[in-house]
């Protein structure tokens, strides 16, 4: 499995606050929560973001609160795939039990810039730049996660 | 090799007699919850993933706090879906308005967790009930959809930081400054995948409620849980609440930890956590001059009975400063009463202030007392980041009881001892 897509990038402790301010919280519909998708850090987002679009960010991703609406509305907006140094926990859970993908990576945290055309592969781990022409070796799931993500979530592994 | 607290729990909740730091694991559950937001995307997986019962009626629980009493159509909605769920499932612990409180003051009022218990929430704060020396962390809902169906989730072990509380509290310093100190130390990420572990010869000088607060707070540490050793102060709190069989758990001494941190609570001053991370922590030699525009005195963090005791002490024949708008938010229907009962109402009342209901309101910025631009708010709740009470660009200061209920008087920020 593959994605591809134009960087949006971001810095440190993006919360989920920003993600997804509860202001809007007082719906369960994704599509309509992803038109508020980083509304408070970078406005023009959701007009921005092009289907298989990646977003990087720095340390500790998603902080805050365990509300799905999160990764799902980012996964709505059409981000094909999340990398950052590390990822807040709930955040993290909640990204694989709903099928977006995350990889953590510290050189392609540093090293990736706004607006970079970047390629991962989410078998290997490995995730390309090229824009910039590098790769970043990011870190590849363990089994028991890559089968939830395959599966498109934790519900479906179930069955 | 030793195990943790957590780790125990976890073992033995997997039904192994061991387990290591970093392993994954099935673990049966004891208590799942869910709020009037995180429950009815539980509720539609649910029912799109075609399951037909519940694991448990009596260990599924559900509180409707975040918009109720329903701020609008759209939340309205919202808590009709847990209801019409909870009503269908016959869940036994849904909690509506009129007899519910914000989730985390609430559960442990109602004896719904006890020592040893392994819980999930699909609430952040969900750690809070680590103060019963219970393993409890906080998942999103589509595990919350999972554990309701099977009555089990999956957790990767976590290794644990440890902090060995010694001394007592002095006069006006809280549980608050010492979380809030605690976060200033090690960062926002500081306990990240982590359980952080209290324990100690302090503890005893710490009550519940002061344990509840700080267990409370370990998520904004990034910890996976808080978890308080079990002591006669925790037997003390659930003899009259919990009526069923529990475990008390108590780490190994070879446990492993990753760090180990001594916290002389006598040491501890008045703090506030600046906008907009909770690790913004100063103490008042460090505080310029921030004139305000409203207090916020409850949430899950402090709105229990001793908090707004804290608070009526130093609003006690005063009056809020003009200007400044004071909510105080009781955190359940029985601090409600108890506060009505000691007359501690009345005093805020009479200092100026509005009394609400129990909601969690204005600590997601949700309703009840939003900040229009440019405004600054010194809350007692748990979280200041951009846009949290509000406007993107208004600010929240986090502080204990007395802080916010000072800085009520002052309308700047303050600590007690400006006012009493
Ligand atoms: S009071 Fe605030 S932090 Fe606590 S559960 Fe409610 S919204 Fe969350």
């Amino acid at each position: 499995m593959k994605a591809c897509g134009k960087v949006h990038k971001y810095g440190d402790n993006v919360d989920t606050d920003v993600i997804i301010p509860a202001r809007y919280l007082n719906t369960p519909n994704m599509e309509e929560l992803a038109q508020h998708c980083m509304e408070d850090i970078d406005a023009d987002f959701a007009k921005n973001v092009q289907k298989g679009d990646i977003m990087v960010a720095k340390s500790n991703f998603g902080c805050g609160s365990s509300r799905e609406h999160a990764p799902a509305a980012i996964k709505a907006s059409g981000i094909s795939c999340v990398i950052a140094k590390t990822f807040a926990r709930i955040f993290y859970r909640n990204a694989i039990n709903i099928g977006l993908p995350i990889i953590e990576c510290d050189e392609a945290a540093e090293r990736i810039e706004n607006g970079d055309e970047v390629e991962i592969d989410f078998d290997s781990g490995l995730i390309t730049n090229k824009t910039k022409d590098e790769t970043y070796q990011g870190q590849s799931f363990p089994e028991f996660l890559i089968n939830i993500i395959n599966s498109n979530g934790l519900l479906n592994s179930l069955k | 090799m030793g195990m943790t607290m957590t780790q125990k729990i976890l073992a033995a909740h997997a039904g192994l007699d061991e387990v290591k730091a970093g392993q994954l694991i099935m673990a049966d559950l004891d208590l799942v919850l869910g709020n009037d937001v995180t429950s009815p995307v539980a509720i539609n997986e649910f029912n799109k993933a075609g399951f037909t019962d519940i694991f448990d009626k009596n260990k599924v629980t559900m509180v409707m706090d975040h918009f109720a009493p329903n701020k609008d159509i759209k939340s309205a909605t919202q808590c009709k879906t847990c209801r019409d769920f909870a009503s269908k499932y016959d869940i036994k612990n849904y909690f509506d308005v009129g007899d519910m409180g914000i989730e985390h003051a609430l559960l442990p009022e109602k004896g719904l967790v006890a020592p040893g218990d392994c819980v999930i929430g699909a609430d952040s704060h969900t750690c809070t009930y680590g103060a019963l020396g219970a393993f409890s962390t906080g998942i999103g809902s589509t595990d919350m959809c999972a554990g309701m169906a099977k009555g089990k989730t999956w957790f990767k072990v976590p290794a644990a930081i440890k902090f060995n509380i010694v001394g007592k509290l002095p006069e006006y310093s809280a549980a608050k400054d010492v979380i809030l100190h605690i976060i200033g130390m090690i960062g926002v990420d500081g306990a990240l995948y982590k359980s952080m572990e209290f324990s100690g010869e302090g503890l005893k000088n710490l009550t519940m409620e002061d344990r509840l607060c700080m267990a409370n707070m370990a998520i904004e540490a990034g910890a996976k849980n808080g978890i308080f050793a079990v002591d006669e102060v925790t037997l003390d709190y659930i003899k009259d609440k919990v009526n069923r069989e529990y475990h008390i758990y108590e780490a190994d001494d070879d446990a492993e930890y990753e760090a180990e941190y001594t916290i002389d609570l006598s040491k501890i001053k008045p703090t506030v956590a600046f906008p907009h991370l909770p690790e913004n922590a100063r103490t008042f030699d460090d505080i310029p001059e921030v004139k305000i525009d409203q207090v916020v005195i409850g949430s899950c963090t402090n709105g229990r009975i001793e908090d707004l005791r804290c608070a009526a002490k130093v609003l006690k024949d005063k009056k809020v400063a003009k200007g400044v708008r004071c909510i105080v938010i009781p955190a359940t229907q029985k601090v409600y009463m108890q506060a009505m009962k000691e007359g501690l109402l009345e005093i805020f009342i009479n200092a100026g202030c509005a009394v609400s209901t129990p909601t969690c309101g204005p600590c997601l910025g949700g309703h009840m007392g939003i900040l229009a631009k440019g405004e600054k708010a010194v809350a007692t709740t748990n979280r200041n980041f951009v846009g949290r009470m509000g406007h993107p660009e208004s600010e929240v200061y986090l502080a204990s009881p007395y802080v916010a209920a000072a800085s009520a008087v002052t309308g700047k920020i303050s600590q007690p001892s400006e006012v009493m």
